[in-house]
């Protein structure tokens, strides 16, 4: 059992906890709301978030109450606030398990932080696929503005968050969250340049913060119980708070775990999820979804919190750790992901668009032993040349299952393409005079 | 034809946004819903409610996959083929759906109960090999709940095996 306090997943861990407002309510859901609309400063609730060192749990880890702050404090229009629920990273499945099992939490967060930043209106982006996630949320606000949480006059204190789920179609680029807003206004997701950001041009144009379901999550609990309890958790100062962690692969107990930042893989995998699910050995591991480098089982020891997976050559990202044991072929593994990217890129960008398509077909090239020596040096071009030269972060992340199963297990592709040479010198003759 | 049917429905879609176009998927997911893909008839009358043109609609339906422009069969499986699932068997999963529907991805079955797509990552990884089928979640699949739930959408339309509100691993001592 967890030797530490579990915060997000509390509520439903308790056994016949089924979600609804009335169950939340006996946890005490809704205090910290009761607690900040009308009677704390917005200002002020965007200094505790700044304090606890919150920082955004979809991916880039940036700290939220920095992001709330970026919006222009005078602006007398409408301000957006945007959830992002879009989770498709492949390897998480965090926010499906906080919508699904404890919606309200999620709701009160966004309400916390609607108030805090002045929006009178919020979306919840949902991808398309989580239906029942959205036909619960959707429930979920019913519920709550019936009680008065949500509306026009919250608690009766004159304020209006208005909370809608807006499903998505089916495009993982839609969680990056200029892609969000696109598809939001009914566009085409394609990510917008930045500057300008959405904090001050986002939604419609207007000053927007994207928040993810988990970052949001943390809200009601850390105006319930201080920023300097929040503060004190995980991996001081950089990484605070917990992580819900989504363990998949070759693992006993794949699933999500929640543990404070800053606990090594080796505690998660093997503590946590159980250990290998048979008696081979691990190979290799992604730390934060399919856009992290990956890593191997020399790095067992890294801490779980921003900076050390950083440090590592990874990122912590969205906290999709998958394990991959002895005898999986890291070239198929690299193939197979970036098929997702090449299916997913959206096309806007031409060295993500066309780079997808030329890595995706080389490395298949390469698995059906049909590869050459120079395919190799063809593949670190080419991811060069598509990292940092897209518009969104996209181009980075396409690039990381190749470059680092590269570099750590280059002898798997050569051997592939020795076999390649082989086979070709039968078949091709002329192949052969080649050398 | 949809403002007939579902005026209410429409006019609060369109009630929760401040620019009409953000309506524009909520009202495709309607035209699918109605009739399993969205129909050029019903591009051109979201189109019109929305006062966009119908390319303006038609190039927002073909970025997103979960819109479909042609019929699919009765029960749409797709499988989930990403990386996470791979690594669990899907496969597999895909084999076996050849083996007993005799379709490949892509295609649908003579009676137009099934289709069988092969997609990318639907956010169930820990829980692989996994699918959905319709608005459906299956999860930690094997050979013989594939059976089961071929089984019981053919007689009943539904199956007792879809996953509810999502939570892996599940908490001690209370399996709801």
């Amino acid at each position: 059992m967890p030797k530490h306090e579990l915060i997000l997943l509390k509520n439903m861990m308790q056994p016949g906890y089924t979600g609804s407002l009335k169950d939340y309510e006996k946890t005490g859901g809704y205090q910290a709301l009761k607690k900040v609309v009308g009677k704390v400063q917005p200002a002020d609730v965007t200094q505790l978030v700044m304090k606890s060192g919150l920082r955004g749990r979809g991916g880039a880890g940036f700290p939220t109450g920095v992001k709330w702050n970026f919006l222009p404090k005078d602006y007398k229009g409408p301000k957006y606030l945007c959830c992002n629920a879009d989770e498709s990273e492949p390897g998480t499945f965090k926010d499906r398990q906080l919508m699904e099992r404890d919606p309200h939490q999620v709701l009160e967060g966004i309400a916390i932080a609607a108030y805090a930043i002045g929006a009178e209106s919020s979306y919840i982006y949902i991808r398309g696929e989580f239906v029942l996630g959205a036909h619960i949320l959707d429930k979920a606000v019913a519920e709550a503005r019936q009680a008065g949480y949500l509306g026009k006059n919250v608690l009766g204190s004159g304020v209006t968050i208005d909370v809608w789920v807006h499903r998505g179609a089916g495009a993982y680029i839609c969680g990056e969250e200029t892609a969000l807003l696109e598809s939001l206004e009914g566009k085409r997701g394609l990510p917008r340049v930045k500057p300008p950001f959405p904090a001050t041009h986002g939604l419609y144009n207007k000053p927007t913060v994207v928040n993810n379901v988990e970052t949001l999550a943390n809200l009601p609990h850390i105006v319930n119980r201080g920023p300097e309890w929040f503060a004190a958790i995980g991996s001081a100062p950089k990484s605070t708070g917990t992580r819900i962690f989504c363990v998949s692969g070759h693992v006993k107990h794949p699933g999500n775990y929640e543990v404070p930042m800053g606990i090594t893989l080796r505690e998660l995998i093997f503590e946590h999820a159980g250990g290998m699910r048979s008696d081979k050995k691990l190979k290799a591991i992604i730390p934060g979804g399919a856009s992290a480098p990956f890593l191997t089982e020399q790095h067992l020891d890294v801490k779980l919190d921003f900076e050390s997976v950083a440090q590592a050559g990874s990122m912590l990202g969205s906290g999709g750790v998958t394990v991959m044991e002895e005898g999986t072929s890291m070239v198929w593994a690299a193939l197979r992901l970036m098929e997702f990217f090449f299916h997913e890129s959206c096309g806007k960008c031409s060295p993500c668009r066309e780079g997808s398509s030329w890595l995706t077909q080389t490395v298949r090239r390469i698995l059906a032993k049909r590869g050459r020596m120079e395919d190799l040096e063809t593949l670190k071009q080419l991811c060069q040349n598509i990292a940092g030269r897209t518009v969104c972060a996209f181009g980075d992340a396409e690039v990381a299952p190749i470059m680092s199963t590269l570099q750590y297990w280059r002898h798997e592709y050569e051997e592939l393409i020795r076999e390649a040479e082989a086979h070709r010198e039968k078949e091709l003759p002329m192949a052969a005079a080649r050398h | 034809m949809l403002k007939e049917k579902h005026q209410k429905e429409i006019d609060d879609i369109i009630s929760r946004y401040p620019v009409r176009r953000s309506a524009l998927l909520p009202l495709l997911y309607l035209a699918q819903r109605e009739q399993g893909y969205v129909t050029e008839a019903a591009m051109k009358e979201i189109a019109q409610i929305l006062k966009l043109t119908p390319p303006q609609v038609y190039e927002t339906i073909t970025f997103y996959t979960m819109l479909n422009l042609k019929p699919v069969g009765k029960f749409h499986i797709q499988v989930c083929k990403s990386l996470m699932c791979a690594l669990v068997g899907s496969d597999q999963l895909v084999g076996w759906f050849h083996a007993k529907l005799s379709i490949k991805p892509g295609e649908t079955t003579p009676d137009k109960l099934f289709t069988l797509s092969v997609v990318e990552c639907l956010g169930a990884c820990g829980t692989g090999p996994m699918m959905q089928i319709n608005d459906d979640y299956y999860e930690r699949l094997t050979e013989q709940k594939v059976d089961q739930i071929l089984a019981d959408l053919k007689k009943t339309g539904t199956c007792s095996l879809k996953s509810g509100p999502f939570m892996w691993p599940e908490p001690v001592g209370g399996k709801k």
